[in-house]
């Protein structure tokens, strides 16, 4: 008996033990060090001060926190538009190219989004191919300054995060059971109080978590507003980016990223709530 | 026939605007990195010609090389690990098993830059000079959700009492492993292992804060590279890299089929 | 030598302070065919597990041919489980499954390999050696299990609902398949199932379990015709309960006074004049008989009025609401050169049955109906 415990322990050891350091310890050290002290010489120093916090109800830093909340949230009420009836539809099919189409999602979803924002560039540069389609069209007589803009960002973020949102809705509707919505039907529901009151609640776990996948990142990816945004737009991933590898005063950053934390622990709190806790781990 | 055409006609013309939303940039890239001309939209003919400037430069290599074993060992540990772990949150009940499923979930969740600086604040409370050890160290910590992931949904979906009844049957945990565990779990072991190579291929976030000077990998190259703006042989280089990902992705997929 | 294979003393087990199982006793005889019956989350599962060595009881002790087996891991107590779910090894075929055991125990090849093909045969499935299990049916499955279990030749085997399932032909067939492989086999088994009629029709004994308790150790006729209790009454086959109360005795005749009428009763338990007790007819002894045929003689009939006619091919149930509304279950055979089961509803009839068919236990007062 004895003996055979030990694959148990080692195996629960090693786990934890990685975890321990290389998630808890820095989550830690970072809302330590958003209390700590900077200067030139130093980028982290004693003693402790809240004068982080306070720093950010500046302006420049509330605004900046402002634009990245509008825009993941616009994105991310975007992709869910765009995004559900697209995985209803996959989700509900019976065909042989279900799978196939499955797997195109399934594509995007793992392979590099810089390069596929890279690609966006192609599409929107002034001499790209949106531009040369509507000019050829006629549309516009000179290319619009599609790129570098709010708009390019917005598209590039779309791009790169709807099979976020697909995913986990796919498997969430595709558990769904048909029987309840045929009975929801035969009781007397029209489609959309059968959509409202039935198919909506039953999938609202796969909506918090594909909304969680595509609001934060949105927020965060840095590369999609500096690729595309140009100088012009800055959001919260940015505004990290620059306290940490920049100006390297690491405790605002910490300081701006313990909010930032703080807020995805809101919406995890809300997903929770919502799942009751029954459906973690069944994302993907 | 034709009534049951036009009703599917909104649905399937949906469908196929998304998919193209999804792939015409791509597929815009690739053929493009084939194109003879430096700066012009116009097709000037097909060409090696990027591939082959690609080839030569020897830095390219370097840090194709670098992210190669960067991925390779992190992919490997991060399967060990992960797949232990899988292995344990099923079988075993123990004190703290909510908490440890928890904490992969919210790993899985949480934006990059999360991940990212926290260990960059780890490693300097740690002392680990930035470069090859910390890339490793982060990699393997991103990609050991997704094995956990990738394994554990494997094995829930085998009967729970074969484990039981090999025990019932004197198997020992070690022969348990070797003979049950390990025969059933090698194909989502190895997607995981994939899955965990093709991030660590992909990363970007997290490795621009953890990199050091003298360590290139690949992803990083290329963002430098994309931020100098269109070019072909950048076209060429996010297309072998798409090309290579993909295959590795179809692999992982073709894996994880449910037939064992 | 002792003729119990197995022997639970005093076993309880409590899981998060919920008690599972009280103060169990039980012995189980060498080469018997008993059943753990009971409801869904009576502890009969639960008692497999803690014979079988999945889990430990919080107190008591439990011997297996004589020895305590106490700390004992499961491989080492000669006793083999067949689960629910088979739990087949989905990537060995049928027989690497079948001498997983034997490869566990490091026995010599030429060995694993006769007592293989001996199992093989004994379940009849040399055909399908190399089959994967998902290749095979369901009851061929239960094959496979039962075999890869008594290939290592266990003193006792345990079967937890193994047939639970398989769709009703099918369960048919392997309840005497089962039965018949057990005395093959001379094996003890042990098997658990919720199914009464199933419990009855294979076992050599029945141990009647209720919320963690064993209420009744019997014969299937035992427990059938003499529960000990209301509980054991009404959980094997239907029963129709009467309050009464002990109006006379001599000797094993009771005279009881049932819904206002006098009626004879025969008991052995040592009862005393002025005891309420309930007074149990199952369906199929009591009679119905039409106003014609009672020919007068209604002295100790009930009277009644059919509700309900429900045709069964070979017998007939009837609901029969008596005077005083209680409503009492009746089934009727049908009888070649008898026509006097055209029974209508509304019709008015008499109930009755044979003195000594019935049977008499002490009140319980949680009862209703």
């Amino acid at each position: 008996m004895r003996s055979d415990n030990g694959f148990k322990y080692f195996s629960l050891s090693v786990i934890w033990i990685w975890l321990t350091i290389f998630a808890l310890l820095p989550f830690i050290l970072v809302s330590i060090a958003s209390f700590m002290n900077h200067d030139e010489s130093h980028i982290i120093q004693l003693p402790f001060t809240l004068a982080h916090y306070g720093e950010l109800n500046n302006t420049i830093y509330l605004k900046i926190f402002e634009k990245s909340f509008y825009l993941a949230g616009f994105c991310t009420l975007f992709c869910l538009i765009l995004g559900y009836p697209f995985a209803y539809i996959i989700a509900r099919m019976e065909s042989s190219f279900k799978s196939l189409l499955i797997l195109l999602i399934i594509i995007p979803f793992w392979t590099s989004s810089l390069i596929r924002t890279y690609s966006m560039i192609t599409i929107l540069k002034p001499k790209g191919i949106i531009n040369s389609i509507m000019m050829w069209l006629g549309i516009v007589d000179k290319p619009l300054p599609l790129l570098f803009s709010d708009i390019a960002v917005v598209i590039g973020l779309i791009y790169n995060l709807l099979p976020f949102m697909v995913l986990p809705l796919l498997t969430n509707i595709e558990r769904l059971d048909n029987r309840l919505i045929d009975a929801a039907r035969d009781l007397g529901a029209n489609r959309f109080t059968t959509f409202r009151r039935v198919i909506m609640p039953l999938t609202m776990p796969g909506i918090l978590s594909g909304c969680i996948l595509v609001f934060l990142p949105a927020m965060t990816i840095f590369y999609i507003p500096d690729l595309l945004g140009g100088s012009k737009s800055i959001l919260l991933g940015n505004l990290i980016q620059n306290q940490f590898l920049v100006t390297e005063n690491w405790p605002l950053g910490s300081a701006i990223s313990v909010v930032f934390i703080l807020l995805l622990a809101l919406l995890l709190l809300i997903y929770w709530r919502s799942t009751r806790g029954k459906t973690q781990g069944e994302l993907l | 026939m034709k009534n049951k055409f036009l009703q599917a006609l909104p649905t399937s013309s949906y469908l196929t605007l998304i998919y193209l939303f999804f792939y015409i940039p791509i597929v815009i890239l690739i053929i493009y990195s084939f194109n003879e001309a430096q700066y012009s939209l116009l097709w000037h003919g097909f060409s090696w010609r990027w591939y082959q400037e690609l080839f030569a430069d020897t830095d390219l290599w370097i840090a194709v090389w670098h992210s190669l074993i960067l991925g390779v060992f992190a992919a490997s540990v991060a399967m060990c690990i992960g797949s232990l772990a899988a292995v344990s949150l099923y079988r075993y009940q123990f004190m703290g098993r909510q908490l440890l499923y928890g904490l992969i979930f919210i790993l899985i969740l949480s934006p990059d830059i999360v991940m990212a600086i926290s260990l960059l604040i780890l490693f300097s409370f740690l002392k680990i000079p930035l470069g090859f050890w910390s890339l490793l160290l982060a990699h393997i910590t991103f990609c050991i959700p997704f094995v956990v992931v990738t394994v554990y949904s494997r094995m829930a979906s085998f009967d729970e009492y074969i484990f039981e009844a090999a025990k019932d049957l004197g198997a020992k945990d070690t022969v348990i492993f070797s003979r049950i565990i390990l025969p059933l779990l090698w194909p989502a072991m190895l997607a995981g292992w994939l899955l965990s190579f093709t991030l660590s291929l992909d990363d970007v976030i997290i490795s621009y804060f953890v990199t050091g000077p003298g360590f290139e990998i690949l992803p990083l190259k290329i963002y430098s590279m994309v931020r100098l703006g269109v070019k072909p042989e950048i076209n060429a280089l996010c297309t072998v890299t798409f090309v290579l990902t993909l295959v590795l992705v179809l692999i992982s997929q073709l894996m994880l089929r449910k037939k064992p | 030598m002792t003729s119990n294979i197995i022997e639970l003393r005093g076993v309880s087990k409590s899981i998060h302070g919920h008690d599972i199982l009280q103060n169990i006793n039980l012995e189980v005889h060498n080469g018997e065919f008993l059943t753990l019956l009971g409801p869904s989350g009576c502890g009969k599962t639960t008692l497999l597990r803690l014979i079988s060595g999945f889990e430990t009881p919080t107190t008591g002790h439990i011997f297996i041919n004589g020895k305590d087996v106490e700390g004992l891991p499961p491989h080492l107590r000669h006793v083999h489980t067949v689960f629910q779910s088979y739990a087949l090894f989905p990537h060995m075929n049928v027989v690497e499954n079948i001498e997983f055991g034997l490869r566990c125990q490091k026995l010599p090849k030429n060995e694993i390999d006769r007592r293989v093909a001996e199992v093989l045969k004994t379940v009849k499935l040399e055909k399908y050696a190399t089959r994967k299990p998902e290749q095979l049916s369901g009851g061929q499955q239960q094959r496979v299990a039962i075999a890869r279990a008594v290939v290592n030749r266990p003193l006792v085997l345990l079967l937890d609902e193994p047939l639970s399932s398989l769709d009703y032909r099918l369960r048919k067939t392997m309840q005497i398949e089962l039965k018949q492989l057990q005395r093959k086999l001379g094996i003890t088994f042990i098997f658990v199932t919720h199914d009464q009629e199933e419990a009855l029709s294979m076992s050599d004994r029945v141990v009647v379990m209720q919320e963690g308790c064993i209420e009744q150790v019997g014969t299937p006729r035992q427990v059938y015709e003499n529960p000990e209790n209301l509980a054991v009454a009404k959980f094997i086959g239907e029963a129709n309960i009467f309050e009464s109360e002990i109006i006379a005795i001599d000797g094993k005749l009771i005279t009881v006074d049932i819904l206002g009428r006098r009626r004879i009763v025969k008991s052995t338990r040592p009862f005393s004049v002025g005891d309420k007790v309930h007074i149990l007819v199952r369906p199929e002894d009591l009679r119905v008989w039409d106003q014609k045929e009672t020919e007068g003689d209604t002295a100790d009939m009930f009277p009644g009025v059919v509700e309900e006619v429900i045709y069964k091919g070979t017998t007939v149930d009837l609901m029969v609401r008596l005077f005083n509304n209680k409503l009492v279950a009746a089934t009727e055979f049908f009888d070649e050169d008898d026509d006097r089961l055209e029974y209508a509803i509304g019709e008015q009839v008499w109930t009755t049955w044979v003195s000594g068919w019935e049977v008499v236990l002490p009140y319980e007062e949680t009862v209703t109906a």
